[in-house]
């Protein structure tokens, strides 16, 4: 039977990976389609508004979605995780105050016009309503992060009677490792809406949709996400970095390093084994781990055996990074081999179009795969070094968790297949079959 | 206590106060209308639906800041409310689950789904106001227990369900015109005498829950003074069945009157509230000094506000103000 405490933390791991899809679409989504909205207004080029028009759709579900998870984990902080709250709430509440005051009635207020708006307000009211709430959902990643990196590398506070105390507000929201997680995350929501336009683009295409619309947005989609992962990949390795100083035990179990070492090899292929704290089946280059983390190949890379006890769960840690870094190197050959078809001769093949179409939700997958990286591997505490997750669980009946857990989960994956089913009925309903591209004029084609 | 110690905490729950007024009306007349949704009647649906759609999200936003204040103020009150409250806590988030979503798929998916979508909706909007009222019934109580208080609550959720239904009609009064505004107009009567019957039970009921509360309101002098709140409340009703008595009007004419009176009703009734439990912030357990969180992260949240929540009032005027005139088909174009 499992626990409250258990049960606790499967309900908000379900709650908060149905809700960061939908926030990873729409921050950069936003972006995009004040792209498309500024496109229309300089060249009058009817095929970007059909683009704005077809992606605002798309756009009001996934924030809906968002929305309505978000104000669930808001309550689960009280609900489950009372802890939280009485011990570190003096420094997370007002930064959470911030993001409800600077984002959301930003986003949620200026959204209505910027959906219903269109015949009311001039273009340039619609444009800017776009844009404002575009700056509202990426305030909201902006103070959310800070927070998440404050509890990942807690600084400018005191403990007092255990409960913190902030000293210095700058020191709080920029600590240190805040600057590299804002950034990894808003350029991870850049390649997710990426390859999600180009995906969705590539579907169509596939239908043999002849809109010019969906030229644009697939071209949008593939150049955009060709510029953004290499830019990702460096970032990436800089996080990676400032993981290493301030989170060692994270690096640890990302590594599959169980005992201190020099010249640490990079695991390629293994499955960590918490029994005899070693890799089966281990397929590794030989110090490449210390290549990558120290620069160096003699490099010391402290293992999972100096935090006994304190240390992540392995499997899922390493893992996770697996999977997230095999995803921006599949992302970095899709995107970059259609990026020169596109370069050569204005088109993708049908081949590479499938290989689209397949990596539509690829963002999804990486930012999951990256975000357990980071969750998992802070425990065995929820604010590190400050606050262990099993001192912050509720003291409520098992019973009423288990059934919430049950129904959040349920009704997730209900949400989720309607929201896969009613995107794929758009994209195919938007097809058009009979249109003749119209010829781009030379500005277009510069995009 | 004084100074800053005493003054953040009052100035804390005077914010959380107004973000829950404003939010009983805004989000309460979109809950309504989710409410009153007629199954039968597809056409009225659609401009009911039309009425709310470029609102209900901002108007939701203020239970974010409400329940953000309290989490941000009242860190202990947060976590005794929402624990105590876990599984009522649970059905709010489902209803409003269901209805954010289901506004949104209904406009999307195929038309031979409109309608499941469209039911998603009215149960979402019923269970929502039902476990608010709910949890407000034995939030009132000070979570004292046992049968009494599980009855008070269960009659509050009934009252709170008929407020915002009532508040939901009185803005399709407004906002929606011919067939739609003259059944609205009928539904306003119904809900405003199970409104009445609501609000006269928990005045009853209230002060001899706790003798703090009775003191409040019997004890002179104020007691003449605090007359006014039933006395205007009442007038406000008989200004409202007068108005609908003759129902509908030539050009339109005041069809912002139960709207406005419904507005009234709603501030006089969280006015009493306040005044009945202030300065608790759980009744009778927590108040607002003892649950208050560091002065310095006070501070820090109430320069933002002072500078933000202005603004943030200053655009949704604008944005009602953009939207105001009879109700039009949504369209994303």
């Amino acid at each position: 039977m499992l626990d409250v405490f258990m049960l606790s933390r499967i309900q908000f791991a379900a709650n908060i990976t149905f809700h960061i899809l939908f926030p990873t679409i729409t921050i950069a989504l936003c972006w995009l389609l004040l792209f498309f909205k500024l496109r229309y207004s300089r060249t009058g080029n009817e095929a970007w508004m059909a683009a704005y028009r077809f992606w605002v759709k798309i756009f009001a579900l996934s924030f809906a979605l968002g929305v309505v998870s978000g104000i669930t984990m808001s309550f689960q902080f009280g609900t489950n995780w009372p802890g939280y709250m009485e011990t570190v709430g003096n420094v997370a509440g007002p930064l959470l105050g911030y993001e409800v005051l600077t984002a959301f009635f930003l986003e949620a207020t200026f959204l209505g016009i910027m959906l219903y708006g269109t015949k009311r307000v001039s273009n340039r009211v619609h444009t800017i309503a776009t844009g404002l709430v575009a700056v509202g959902t990426s305030l909201s990643a902006f103070w959310i992060l800070a927070l998440n990196s404050w509890m990942q590398t807690p600084a400018g506070f005191e403990m007092r009677d255990g409960v913190a105390f902030p000293l210095d507000w700058m020191a709080i929201i920029f600590n240190p490792s805040m600057p590299y997680r804002v950034t990894h995350m808003l350029l991870a929501s850049g390649l997710a809406a990426a390859f999600f336009v180009a995906g969705v683009s590539a579907y169509r295409l596939l239908r043999n949709d002849r809109s010019e619309e969906v030229r644009l947005t697939l071209k949008t989609g593939v150049y955009l996400a060709a510029m953004v992962i290499p830019l990702q990949i460096f970032v990436g390795d800089l996080h990676g970095l400032n993981t290493l100083e301030h989170q060692p035990a994270k690096i640890a179990a990302m590594e599959g390093v169980w005992h201190t070492e020099r010249g640490a090899p990079l695991q390629l292929f293994a499955l960590p084994n918490e029994e005899t704290q070693s890799n089966d089946y281990s397929i590794s280059i030989p110090r490449g781990a210390s290549w990558i983390l120290t620069h160096s190949g003699d490099g010391e890379i402290k293992g999972l055996n100096e935090f006994a006890g304190e240390h992540p769960p392995v499997m899922p840690v390493f893992w996770g990074f697996r999977v997230m870094v095999g995803m921006g190197m599949l992302m970095l050959l899709i995107s970059w081999s259609c990026s020169i078809q596109l370069w050569r001769r204005d088109q993708v093949s049908p081949l590479w179009q499938r290989a689209l179409v397949a990596m539509t939700f690829s963002g999804w997958l990486a930012t999951l795969a990256g975000w357990y990286v980071t969750e998992i591997g802070r425990q065995p505490f929820l604010v590190y070094g400050v606050l262990k997750t099993a001192d912050a669980v509720t003291s409520t009946a098992s019973g009423n968790v288990l059934f919430t857990a049950v129904t959040y989960v349920l009704l997730y994956i209900v949400l989720i297949v309607a929201f896969l089913h009613t995107l794929f009925y758009l994209a195919r309903k938007a097809v058009q079959n009979d249109v003749e591209p119209l010829a781009t004029t030379a500005k277009e084609a510069q995009l | 206590m004084s100074g800053e110690a005493y003054w953040l905490p009052v100035i804390f729950i005077a914010l959380m106060g107004l973000a829950v007024l404003i939010y009983a009306v805004l989000d309460g007349f979109d809950l309504g209308v989710g409410i009153l949704l007629p199954m039968g009647k597809p056409d009225h649906r659609h401009t009911m639906i039309a009425s709310i759609g470029p609102f209900w999200d901002a108007n939701e936003t203020w239970l974010v800041l409400a329940v953000g204040l309290l989490l941000i103020a009242f860190p202990s009150a947060h976590s005794a409310v929402l624990g105590y409250l876990y599984l009522p806590a649970f059905f709010l988030l489902l209803g409003l689950i269901l209805r954010g979503v289901a506004f949104d798929f209904r406009a999307k998916a195929r038309a031979d789904y409109q309608n499941r979508w469209d039911r998603c909706f009215k149960a979402g909007s019923i269970i929502a106001s039902l476990a608010q009222g709910y949890m407000l019934g034995i939030y009132v109580t000070g979570f004292s227990g046992g049968l009494l208080a599980v009855g008070f609550g269960l009659l509050s959720a009934v009252c709170v369900t008929a407020a915002y239904a009532f508040v939901g009609a009185c803005w399709l009064i407004l906002k929606a015109e011919g067939d739609l505004q003259r059944w609205a107009a009928g539904r306003a009567k119904i809900t405003a005498i199970l409104m009445i019957v609501g609000i006269v039970a928990v005045s009853a009921v209230n002060p001899f829950m706790s003798s703090e509360v009775f003191d409040k309101w019997f004890s002179l002098p104020q007691a003449l003074l605090l007359l006014l709140i039933p006395f205007v409340c009442a007038i406000l009703f008989v200004t409202l069945f007068v108005y609908l008595r003759h129902f509908p009007y030539d050009n339109d004419f005041g069809s912002w009157v139960p709207f406005a009176s419904a507005v009234g009703i709603f501030v006089l009734c969280f006015l009493a509230l306040a005044y009945s439990y202030f300065p608790y912030v759980v009744p009778g357990k927590l108040t607002i000094w003892e649950a208050a969180s560091a002065p310095e992260s006070l501070r820090f949240i109430l320069y933002g506000a002072a500078i933000v929540l202005p603004s943030i009032i200053a655009y949704t005027i604008f944005m009602y103000r953009i939207f105001r005139g009879k109700a039009q088909a949504l369209s994303y174009y």
